[in-house]
């Protein structure tokens, strides 16, 4: 029984909570790209480097409140810098839409093209954060580092076995939780939510409904701000800020997008989990879970590691292949890709 | 109402309306006729703002509408319906007609979240509205159902329930005939006389029908390779020699002939 809820806790502690909170972001990020691609039809290559802008004006932000001396107590300073990071992102992307993004709308470019051209904006986008804050790593958290540390959790169960809950594994999941039941009152119950949907819909008939394409243009924009530099300054809390880690991350947002259905808000929030519960269990040694449970006589030698953390990426990649191969709608019923 | 001159639309080397002229009168049921290809699509798109035309001139009460967008010729009382039926298929179909009337309050961001209560007000008034229309169209018993499950013909006539949502002036109709069934096409076009007698639609409509034209549309317009080729009632047209030749063939003479 004790041996039992041992492995529980280790698989808890390095594979259940890290890929909760790993795919809450993947969730947040790729959210933005399904918006996109639903509403503006095309797959915007720049969204990792919007999350990276919205990160680096957060990390900004947040180091100007932490030498005023301003904090939430054992709550990261950043959490109060994000509404500024959505700001900066807001003015950017719409920015970047009014000198590069309309022009090709107006001409009335194939997604092929705006896909190329949001290349040139992610380029764009990378030197900027490059400029600004630099190549190198950046801390910004403070506050209390844990809910619950390894050790209190030993002295409070008895177990011989440790569970880590980080605090910015907490706040990234339950922003998460907050940021999708509001995207999804947006969406479904709200004038402006609905004449999204109607745009994503059919395009044609939105237009002859009298809905203003330029406004449905300018909110999404405003979301997809909302979005990434949320997603963007969670990861960076999380892990830590280096602007082409955004750029690696681009890949898994792309699969949990297209797992889930792209342009189905439901498929990327569900494409993100199981592309972070696939690439943490799949990467991770599980011999220590399995020692717990296997009688000893059977205890592996090895790690039962199935793929190297060098791999991670991999993982994401054959997702996406089988997903492409079997079901190109994706789980949830996107447009096909 | 509407005036076409001289409208162009090319599609490269493909002159899909080449030099269109005509005039569609207020209050008229106006019916657009022609073989396949004869441009009649286009010239809705290009009117309706969907498509900007090459040259030539499109005028609604004097004001030029020419390369106007399609939302801003719907707030001047300027819909139309697809020959395809259009629908927002994730959405009921009272959903669907409450979508309509464009430049509601609840699209600001601003309004979603500090303008609730004329929101709500505004959302009643328009559910009423669209009950209304349901009742009109005698589909009330279709409320709830997702539109992308209608049939071929509850579309259409869901189309056109979409254009009684505000109050129309014009409206287009492509082929709102095509593919629906006897009972639903009379209950159609019952729809469409009671809205052109009781509120003043005028209508411009491309159908193939020749009988549901008869039933509904003066004058009728032939249009053949981009150009207009006659204009006049349905019996003057299915007289007329050119319009014989180019469209109607002369299966309809005998068969005229038979009847």
């Amino acid at each position: 029984m004790v041996d039992l809820l041992n492995a529980l806790v280790v698989l808890s502690n390095y594979v259940l909570i890290p890929a909760l909170a790993y795919g809450s972001q993947l969730a947040l990020g790729a959210l933005g790209v399904t918006l996109i691609y639903g509403i503006l039809r095309f797959s915007n290559f720049a969204h990792g480097d919007t999350m990276a802008f919205g990160a680096m004006v957060t990390i900004l932000v947040t180091w100007l409140f932490q030498g005023w001396g301003i904090s939430l107590g054992p709550l990261p300073t950043a959490l109060l810098a994000i509404p500024f990071g959505i700001a900066a992102t807001a003015a950017l992307l719409l920015t970047t839409d009014r000198l590069v993004y309309r022009f090709y709308r107006q001409r009335k470019a194939a997604p092929v093209i705006l896909v190329i051209v949001s290349m040139g904006v992610m380029f764009v986008m990378n030197g900027l954060v490059r400029f600004i804050i630099g190549p190198n790593d950046q801390r910004f958290s403070d506050g209390e580092r844990f809910i619950i540390s390894a050790r209190e959790f030993k002295k409070f169960t008895g177990l011989s076995e440790g569970l880590a809950f980080k605090t910015t594994q907490g706040i990234t999941i339950v922003t998460a939780i907050i940021v999708v039941i509001v995207l999804f009152w947006f969406l479904n119950r709200t004038r402006t939510g609905k004449s999204m949907r109607a745009f994503s819909d059919n395009e044609d008939l939105a237009l002859l409904s009298g809905i203003n394409p330029d406004r449905v243009v300018t909110v999404t924009w405003l979301i997809v701000a909302g979005l990434a530099a949320t997603a963007g300054a969670l990861y960076g809390l999380d892990k830590s800020f280096k602007p082409f880690i955004y750029l690696q991350l681009l890949l898994p947002i792309f699969a949990a997008a297209v797992v889930g259905g792209l342009g189905n808000p439901l498929g990327a929030i569900a494409g993100g989990f199981v592309i972070a519960f696939s690439e943490v269990l799949i990467t991770y040694p599980l011999k220590k879970v399995l020692g717990y449970l296997l009688p000893d006589r059977f205890e592996p030698d090895t790690l039962v590691q199935i793929l190297s953390t060098d791999y991670k990426f991999a993982v994401s990649f054959t997702i996406l292949i089988i997903v492409l191969l079997f079901r190109p709608t994706g789980l949830f019923k996107g447009k096909s890709v | 109402m509407i005036k076409v001159e001289n409208l162009h639309r090319h599609f490269g080397g493909f002159r899909a309306v080449d030099g269109a002229s005509l005039e569609i009168r207020e209050g008229s049921i106006t019916g657009l006729v022609g073989p396949n290809g004869a441009g009649k699509t286009t010239l809705f798109n290009v009117i309706a703002g969907v498509l900007p035309p090459t040259s030539g001139r499109v005028t609604m009460a004097g004001d030029d509408i020419s390369g106007m967008a399609p939302h801003e010729l719907f707030h001047k009382g300027l819909l139309r319906t697809f020959q395809i039926a259009h629908e927002f298929s994730s959405m009921t179909v009272r959903e669907n007609l409450m979508m309509v009337p464009g430049g509601q309050s609840g699209e600001t961001l601003w309004n979603t979240w500090f303008g609730r209560k004329r929101i709500a007000n505004e959302e009643r008034a328009l559910q009423a509205k669209a009950d209304e229309v349901l009742e009109f169209l005698t589909v009330d018993h279709l409320r709830d159902e997702k539109a992308g499950n209608l049939s071929g013909g509850q579309k259409k006539l869901l189309e056109l329930g979409r254009t009684m949502m505000v109050d129309a002036r014009i409206v287009f109709l492509d082929e709102v005939g095509a593919g629906v069934n006897r009972t639903l096409l009379n209950t159609i076009g019952d729809a469409i006389m009671r809205l052109n007698k009781e509120r003043g639609y005028t209508f411009c409509m491309i159908e193939h029908d020749m009988a549901f034209i008869g039933r509904l549309c003066d004058p009728v317009i032939v249009m053949a390779e981009g150009k207009v080729l006659a204009e006049g009632t349905i019996d003057e047209i299915k007289a007329n020699e050119q319009v014989i030749e180019a469209y109607l063939g002369t299966g309809l003479k005998n068969k005229g002939a038979a009847e």
